[in-house]
This record gives structure tokens, C-alpha cells and sequence, in this order.
């Protein structure tokens, strides 16, 4: 089979990232210039990289690694979100310099997890995939300096993916013994009700635990506050964006498998509605910022489900874009967060008071994003929610879509309060760090940020024109 | 219809847009004032080319149609008729007095009230312009948020919880509108409200989606009982955001119901029009009864406007001529003279520091113009004969004697509780025992300057009312008309009407019965 090396391309690119950073990571510091002065270039790179093979469409791998529309797209977004999450932790106070190169290494090995995981269409491959980006992040997770929490937050990560994982393994056995192949697009024409196959539907089931767990969905959702407040503002950062755009895109390409109207399909509603409804509900009462975000996460994994529910085109493509959306309006909230803690300390809500004097520009970035996760019109978030709840009305499940909707209303509360922080409050009741030097890097990267949140909302159409492209890669 | 090719709504809707990045690299206070007030003077200028409506026709004018996101079905599409026209007027009318009444009263973050304002003015505009659904609801929820800043950033002692209030009402009404407009898009297969008025839904589609969009338009209004949001915001609230409030807010909520309840579902509408009917009843008694117990003159105001807000719903139910030519005149009206009143009670402010009437007692002495201006938009309030809101609150009232002499009957009261309340306003304002007016100044060349424009218009639209007349009546009309059409076509469709029935919980077995609630209000004209 004719393999061309443009198709993988941002694999290839981000794996020789990887070895420079093990190779830098070697020996003794001191004759080596600081890694965070070229990793944010090379992995903005890595975007650029990325767009070169957009178009590229092939199977490879014995079939089990599909470069298709859906791949290339997630795989943009996986390497943007990356860069982004690079550029922000080039500033990170609580790690050591000497560990930066491993921390930046064992990132880039968790992101290159992802992009297999985009284009892998075979449940063991998927299987390796995911754990990739999992073992790097067990490890990234409790790296950080003077935090006891860190390391509560990386034992539970842990305790909690392996179950998970266990979990997924245990129903992968169960998809092989009674559908008899792992292959996506085989798997893709048998009967997945429950009369014809019970075991498969026990199975995928189990399967679909190990990434809801990923993805934070309840009830998998546990660690997330927890782990967001335990590790690093950076590390939280990649851990509440990226790896969901792994969940997704697997889902996505899961979705195939789900008609309206199978049991697992409501089984997939049902924890969607308890999902959102649970994270809005206990976001409402959090004052650490991070655990806001947390539970935030949360309630959004249940909007993302709601598009798939519907096993439609217009479905797929709706999520693909949400979880662009969604990466963009979280990474611009964590990015605020990052910076009003120059010296890396958890951001509580009274920390934000009085915001708008001290940083006016950061609080505005931080409104974009609050009222973009709120989805509030010209956001990206906005047009997100559109595009999901749009896709999933007449499919039978218009009570999810009601709910959805109603979610947004108990949503508003937390995300307004993170404004009326910055805004009505005058004084931190702690006094609060001073904002490093070169707040500009921060205005600058942070506005942009802002910007394409608002962009995306007000000319979805480009963006959403990929995302139907992806979205037909799977179902024409 | 004239074509036109200068794209005045987007001129519109955009250039305080593009203000707000100009004052960004504005420093000072004053310049910060005097170059919004410049913009808007300019916008008002812009809206000029409006004149050229074309009174003789119900459709959409100053059309403008683009492509927004083609792949969804959205599109960027403008355009009004007579319903919308005299909203935007008043929208861009009132944006120079804004920031007149405002020059002194905001003191702190200048530049950030005047974005807020200009800000403001462009959603506004946009959705009195939008006939895309989405774009509407675009413009619906962009407003939120400067006027949430608004009031929790210039308001009083009680701001945070008052605009969270504000905020949680009305995006929580509207969540549900989102809703109601995905399943119109599945149903109807456009977004283009024109497109969808020509089309008929089935009656369940019609029975949710009015509930879902008379919700978010009630708390708009608001109707009782979903006002207790207003009167907080509005007493918390700097003078411009009161006004904005009042005047242009409010009126996004009985422009929806003209704009989508009547035309999409008219069924539901006639269904459900003795239970809005009963609530605009008692919008106007419940809001004129508790203004007459405050002591806080933003609070009488506050609920003067849920009672006068009541009289709009009303119209609008009653679904006759009369009714409806009243309501929109209402519309326009208590934008003009509770905005007018609201600033008044700023001016005053600004004097006495205080908005309780026993600190303002006795003015008539020291501030007779300042009297004077408050004894005129007082009487136009209540509707006094020869100013603008008399003109509409009759048409009102003649539209319900003529659907039920009991429903007319049962609004007379709330006008005289609004002579009520505000006669006894304006005795104590003019003729109390002064505690501390003395040594007061009387209104200056600013206050006089945004003051005397609304009180041209209460005397002008209350002696001449014609002009309005012959802009709002071709809509009107064709509203009507379709409205008739389609919910006579709805009839011989009885048992999907019974459904109708069993959503709102009885079960109307008695298919006569059913078509008399149906047919009843058809007494107009």
C-alpha cells in the first residue's frame, strides 16, 4: 500500500519534537540555552505543519490508522491547542528550571497520543493511543513545586485512569468475543441493540467508560475539580482541553455504531443530561477558579454528547466544532488564570476582585471567555451551542436539547460571577501578586485568544465548513 | 419598494461599533463625552435616509440579504417595516440624550459607561432590524451584557444584586426562545422570519413554541408576575441605563410578540390570548397599585411602567385594529415619557442626592422649569388628554370594549391609578414643604437640551398622532389580516386544537366551546 509521508506529517513533525526534547532533557544544564525559548516557535510550527497535510486522505497501517477529513481537522486543532498550552507554560514559576525540557517532553508525547488516537480506527489502536497520552499526564500531573495537592491530584488521576482504563479493556474483550473483529468499520454494520448482541452493548458500554473518563463526563467526572485543583494553573490548563478533543473525535468516530433509538444511544443521552445538569449545579457553590473550570468541563462533555445523540452529519460536524470552540474559550480562560498568578498559586474568586484596575485588558479576555463558555452571542460558544442543539431537535431527543438549554440559564451564575469578580469588586481580600513583567506577552497572546473566540462567533462559516467536511468523513 | 443600495441598517447598527474601538484611545473624561455625544448626533444624522419609508406598503424595506453561514441556513439579513421603524427611531433618538444626562452623573470609568452605551445602541438597533432568527437572538443576548456592566458597574448601593437579577431573568427567558427557534428551523427549514410568517405549523409545534417565546418575551416586558426583576434594575441603574432600559428594553419584549408570537403561531396565540389578556389585567392593576405605595421615585416610575406595559400586552391580545395601532403607539410612547421621567429624577439627583420624594419636596419655587418639564411627562404618564400616551391608551381601551366591555372595563381602574400615583408625585415634587430646595439651581442648557426634545414629541404625537398612524397602519394591517387567515384556516382543524387544549391541562371535549374561545376576539374593526 503507497504510504506518503505528507499524510502524517503532524505526527512525524511532533515525534521530532519529542526526540529534540529527550535530547535536551540529557546532561547537565548549563551549556544548554533555555528550552522555553524555542519550544513555543517550534510548536507553532507544529500548527503550520499541521495545515500542510489538511487535505490529505489514506489509510495506513493495515487499516487501522484512517487519515481522513475528521483526522486532519482534530489533528489542526490538537496541534494549536498544544502550542497554546506550550506558550503558556513557558512562564510556569513552579517548576524547576532544569525539569523544564522533561515537562515540555512528556506534553509533546501526551499530545502526540492524541493525534493517533484522531486518526485511529481500530479499538486496540485506539486503546494504545489513548494510553500514550494518559501516561504522560499521570506524570505531568504532580509536577509542581510547594503543592502537597499536586501529588494527592496525580495518585487520584492515576487511581482513577486505571480503573477507567481497566474498565475499557474489560468491554474491549467483550466488543471482540461477541462482534468478533476490533475494526471500526466493520463494527460499524452489525446490530448493536440489545437483543441482538447484549454482550456488544455491555461492552461498548465498558468501552465508552474509559473515555467519558477522559472526556469527564459523570459519572467519570471525579477527578476532574480535584485534579485542576491539585496540579499546576499550566498543567490544568492542557489537561481541560486537550485530551477532550481526543474523547471527542473518538466518540465522533463511535457515533457511527449509534443509531437513535438503540438503548446505548439513551444510555449516551441520559448521562449527557446528568452530566451538564451535575456539573452546572455543583460549579454553582466552588470558589476556586480552576474548580469552576473544573466543573465547567463537566456540564460541557454533556453539550458536546448532545450532538451525537442524533448520529446525524450535521451532528458530527456541530461537535467537531464545539470541541474547536470549547478549546478556544477554555484556553482563554486558563489563560487569564495563568497569568493572575505569575508566582502559580490556585486562583480563588476573591483573587479576581477589583480585576478591571489592575489588568483591564485581562479582564476583558477573561469576560470573552466566561460569557463564550456561557454561550452568549458573538461567541464561539454561542454558535456551538446553535450548530449542537440545532443538529440533535427531531432526532428524538428533544427533551435533551430543552435541558441543554435550561442548563445554560444555571450555568450563568458561576460564569457571571468570575466577571462580577472582576468587575463590581474592588479589593482583593488577599493581597494580590504583582503581575509580572512583560504583561504585554500575556495582553498580546490572551487578546488574540479573545479575538478568534469572537471571530469564530461572529464567521463561523470557514471554520464550520471544515468541520462539515470532517463530519462527512464519517457519515457521507 | 425602493431599492437602496447604501446599506443604512448595517451603517447603522455598526457605526457605534466602531466608535467603541475609537474610544480606546480616548484619555480624558470630557473628550471621552464629547466625542460619544458627536457619534451619536452623527448616527442620529444617519438615520435620516429612514424618512424615505414608504408608508404605503407592509413589506420589508431597506432590505439588506447576505450569506452568513450557508452550510446552517444563516444569513445576515435587515430590513423593516412599520412595526420595527419607530423602534429604531427612538433607539438612535435617545442615544444623544443618554449621554447628555450622563455628563455629570457618571464620574468614575467614563470611557467604559460611554462603550457600554454604544454598545448597547448597536444591539439594540440590531433587534429592531434582524430578520433572521438567529441574528435577532444574536442581537437579543449581545445587549445583556452591557447592560448588566450598566447597572452593576454605575449602579446604586444594591447593584450586584440587582443586575445578577436582571441577568438571570432574562437570559433564562431566553434560553428557552433558542429553543423554540431550532424547532421552527427544523419545521419550517429557514431561519428568514418573512419566510416562516408565510408558513403554517402544526398546532402542538405552535401550542410549545409560544409558551417557550411568550416566556422569554413576558419577563422582557415584563408581564406580571415575572417583573420583580424590574424594578430593582431600574432603581439601580444610572440614569441612562434606566432610560435605555425603559424606553428600549422593554419594548423588545412586545416586539416580539408582534414580530413572532402573532405571525408564527397564531393558533396558539388566539389559544392562549385570555390567559396573556388576564396577565396584562393584572399587570396594569398590580403595577399601578404598588406605585402607589412607594416612597422612592425610581420605584413609582419603575411601576408605572409594568402597569403601562400591561396596556401594550393588552393591545396586542386583543388582536383587533384598535388594539394593536394602541399598542404600538404605546410602544412609542412610554419610550418617550418614562425615559423623559427617568431623567428627570436623574436631573434632580444630581441636586439633591436622593431619589425619596420627601427629600425633594416643594420645587415649584426654585426649579419651576424643572417643574414644569415633570408636570408635563407626569400628565402624558397617565395619559392625559392633548399629550401622546392619551392617544394610545384610549385606542386601547377602545379595542377591549369593543373584544368584551369586561376586559375594558377591568383596565379602566389602572388609568386611574396612574392619574393617581402621579398627581400625588407631583403635588408633593411642586407644592410640599421644601426641606432642602432652597439655594438649588434651575435646570441648565444640557438639562434643558435633553429634556425639551421629549417634550416636543408628547405634545407633538399627542396633538397631531396622524404621521404615526401612517407609518404603523400597513403593517398593522397585513399583521391582522394574516393572523385572520390563518388561525380561519386552523379552524376545521379541531381535534389538533383539543391537543392544544390538553397541554395547558384541560380537556376540552366540547369542540363548540373550543371554537367560540377561538372565534370570540374577531369583534374588532
Amino acid at each position: 500500500m503507497a504510504c506518503r509521508v505528507e499524510w502524517i506529517l503532524p505526527e512525524l513533525y511532533q515525534l521530532l519534537m519529542i526526540l529534540v526534547l529527550f535530547l535536551w532533557s540529557l546532561g547537565n544544564s548549563r551549556w544548554k540555552p533555555r528550552v522555553d525559548a524555542w519550544i513555543p516557535w517550534a510548536a507553532g510550527l507544529g500548527f503550520v505543519v499541521s495545515l500542510f497535510s489538511f487535505g490529505a486522505r489514506g489509510m495506513l497501517f493495515a487499516d487501522a490508522y484512517r487519515i481522513d477529513a475528521l483526522s486532519q481537522f482534530f489533528k489542526a486543532a490538537i496541534a494549536f491547542g498544544f502550542a497554546v498550552t506550550v506558550l503558556n507554560a513557558t512562564r510556569q514559576q513552579t517548576i524547576e528550571a532544569r525539569k523544564k525540557a522533561d515537562y515540555f517532553l512528556l506534553l509533546a508525547l501526551s499530545a502526540l497520543g492524541l493525534m493517533i488516537l484522531a486518526s485511529a480506527v481500530e479499538l486496540l489502536t485506539v486503546y494504545l493511543a489513548m494510553e500514550l497520552s494518559s501516561y504522560s499526564l499521570y506524570a505531568l500531573i504532580p509536577l509542581r513545586d510547594r503543592e502537597k495537592g499536586a501529588a494527592e491530584a496525580g495518585i487520584k488521576y492515576i487511581l482513577f485512569g486505571a480503573v477507567a482504563t481497566g474498565l475499557a479493556l474489560y468491554g474491549f474483550s467483550y466488543i471482540l468475543a461477541s462482534q468478533h473483529t476490533s475494526y471500526l468499520a466493520e463494527l460499524a454494520g452489525r446490530d448493536w441493540s440489545w437483543a441482538a448482541s447484549p454482550l456488544a452493548v455491555v461492552g461498548l458500554t465498558l468501552f465508552l467508560g474509559g473515555f467519558f473518563y477522559k472526556l469527564a463526563l459523570f459519572p467519570f467526572h471525579f477527578w476532574a475539580p480535584d485534579v485542576y485543583q491539585g496540579a499546576s494553573n499550566e498543567t490544568a490548563t492542557y489537561v481541560s482541553t486537550l485530551p477532550k478533543l481526543g474523547a471527542i473525535v473518538l466518540l465522533i468516530r463511535l457515533t457511527s455504531l449509534l443509531k437513535p433509538g438503540l438503548e446505548i444511544t439513551t444510555i449516551l443521552a441520559v448521562l449527557a443530561a446528568l452530566s451538564m445538569t451535575y456539573g452546572n449545579l455543583a460549579a454553582l457553590i466552588q470558589t476556586d477558579v480552576k474548580r469552576i473550570l473544573g466543573y465547567s468541563t463537566v456540564a460541557h462533555a454533556g453539550y458536546v454528547i448532545v450532538a451525537l445523540v442524533a448520529a446525524s452529519t450535521q451532528g458530527m460536524a456541530a461537535a467537531a466544532f464545539y470541541a474547536v470552540a470549547y478549546l478556544l474559550m477554555n484556553l482563554t480562560c486558563f489563560w487569564v488564570v495563568c497569568r493572575i498568578a505569575p508566582d502559580g498559586r490556585n486562583v480563588e474568586l476573591d483573587d479576581l476582585n477589583g480585576l478591571h484596575r489592575r489588568a483591564p485588558g485581562l479582564a476583558l479576555i477573561l469576560a470573552v471567555g466566561a460569557f463564550a463558555l456561557l454561550g452568549l452571542p458573538p461567541t464561539a460558544g454561542f454558535m456551538g451551542k446553535l450548530f449542537l442543539l440545532t443538529s440533535a431537535w427531531d432526532h428524538g431527543y428533544n427533551w435533551l436539547v430543552v435541558v441543554a438549554a435550561l442548563n445554560t440559564a444555571v450555568s450563568l451564575y458561576y460564569y457571571l460571577n468570575m466577571v462580577r469578580h472582576a468587575y463590581t469588586q474592588d479589593e482583593p481580600l488577599r493581597p494580590a501578586p504583582a503581575l509580572q513583567p512583560g504583561a504585554g506577552f500575556g495582553l498580546l497572546w490572551g487578546g488574540l485568544l479573545a479575538v478568534l473566540v469572537l471571530a469564530v462567533g461572529i464567521l463561523p462559516a470557514p471554520l464550520f465548513q471544515a468541520a462539515l467536511k470532517a463530519g462527512s468523513a464519517i457519515l457521507p | 419598494m425602493a431599492e437602496y443600495h447604501f446599506p443604512l441598517l448595517t451603517a447603522l447598527i455598526f457605526f457605534p461599533l466602531g466608535a467603541c474601538v475609537v474610544l480606546f484611545f480616548l484619555r480624558e473624561p470630557a473628550r471621552v463625552r464629547v466625542f460619544t455625544l458627536a457619534a451619536s448626533l452623527i448616527e442620529l444624522g444617519l438615520a435620516i435616509p429612514l424618512l424615505g419609508f414608504d408608508l404605503g406598503t407592509s413589506a420589508f424595506q431597506f432590505v439588506e440579504h447576505h450569506a452568513w453561514v450557508p452550510a446552517w441556513g444563516l444569513s445576515y439579513y435587515l430590513g423593516v417595516d412599520g412595526i420595527s421603524i419607530l423602534m429604531i427611531a427612538l433607539t438612535v433618538a435617545l442615544l444623544p440624550l443618554c449621554v447628555l444626562c450622563s455628563w455629570r452623573y457618571i464620574e468614575n470609568r467614563v470611557k467604559e459607561f460611554h462603550f457600554c452605551l454604544l454598545f448597547m445602541t448597536s444591539a439594540c438597533i440590531g433587534v429592531f432590524c434582524a430578520l433572521d432568527f438567529v441574528l435577532f437572538y444574536v442581537f437579543w443576548e449581545a445587549m445583556l451584557v452591557p447592560m448588566y456592566l450598566l447597572i452593576a458597574v454605575w449602579g446604586g448601593p444594591e447593584r450586584r444584586y440587582a443586575s445578577i437579577k436582571f441577568f438571570l431573568y432574562t437570559l433564562a427567558g431566553s434560553t428557552l426562545l433558542l429553543v423554540a427557534l431550532i424547532a421552527f428551523r427544523i419545521a419550517g427549514g429557514t431561519f428568514s422570519i418573512p419566510e416562516l410568517m408565510e408558513k403554517g405549523f402544526s398546532v402542538q409545534l405552535q401550542t410549545w413554541a409560544f409558551l417557550a417565546m411568550a416566556l422569554a418575551f413576558a419577563i422582557k416586558v415584563p408581564m406580571f408576575p415575572l417583573h420583580t426583576w424590574l424594578p430593582a434594575a431600574h432603581v439601580e441603574a444610572p440614569t441612562a441605563g434606566s432610560v435605555l432600559l425603559a424606553s428600549v428594553l422593554l419594548k423588545m419584549g412586545t416586539y416580539g410578540f408582534l414580530r413572532f408570537c402573532l405571525p408564527l403561531t397564531p393558533v396558539a396565540a388566539q389559544h392562549f390570548a385570555p390567559m396573556m389578556i388576564a396577565f396584562s389585567l393584572a399587570s396594569i392593576i398590580y403595577g399601578g397599585a404598588v406605585a402607589l405605595g412607594q416612597t422612592d421615585m425610581k420605584k413609582i416610575i419603575a411601576y408605572s411602567s409594568v402597569g403601562h406595559m400591561g396596556f401594550v400586552t393588552l393591545g396586542i391580545f386583543l388582536f383587533n385594529l384598535h388594539g394593536a395601532q394602541g399598542a404600538l403607539f404605546q410602544m412609542l410612547n412610554h419610550g418617550i415619557t418614562t425615559g423623559a421621567l427617568f431623567m428627570m429624577v436623574g436631573a434632580i439627583y444630581e441636586r439633591s442626592h436622593s431619589r425619596q420624594v420627601v427629600d425633594n419636596l416643594g420645587l415649584s419655587s426654585y426649579l419651576p422649569a424643572y417643574i414644569g418639564f415633570f408636570g408635563l411627562f407626569a400628565l402624558s404618564s397617565f395619559g392625559f388628554p392633548g399629550t401622546n400616551n392619551f392617544v394610545g391608551e384610549l385606542l386601547v381601551l377602545i379595542g377591549a370594549f369593543r373584544s368584551n366591555p369586561w376586559i375594558g372595563a377591568a383596565a379602566i381602574p389602572g388609568a386611574m391609578l396612574a392619574a393617581a400615583y402621579l398627581l400625588r408625585l407631583l403635588q408633593k415634587l411642586a407644592w410640599g414643604e421644601p426641606s432642602k430646595a432652597r439655594g438649588w439651581k434651575d435646570l441648565n442648557g444640557r438639562e434643558w437640551s435633553y429634556l425639551l426634545p421629549a417634550a416636543v414629541f408628547v405634545l407633538y404625537i399627542g396633538l397631531a398622532p396622524r404621521i404615526v398612524f401612517r407609518i404603523i397602519d400597513p403593517s398593522v394591517e397585513h399583521l391582522l389580516a394574516g393572523f385572520r387567515t390563518e388561525t380561519a384556516l386552523a379552524m376545521p382543524a379541531c381535534p389538533k386544537a383539543r391537543a392544544a387544549g390538553m397541554v395547558q391541562g384541560k380537556t376540552t371535549d366540547d369542540p363548540v366551546k373550543l371554537s367560540s374561545i377561538v372565534r370570540s376576539p374577531q369583534g374588532g374593526m
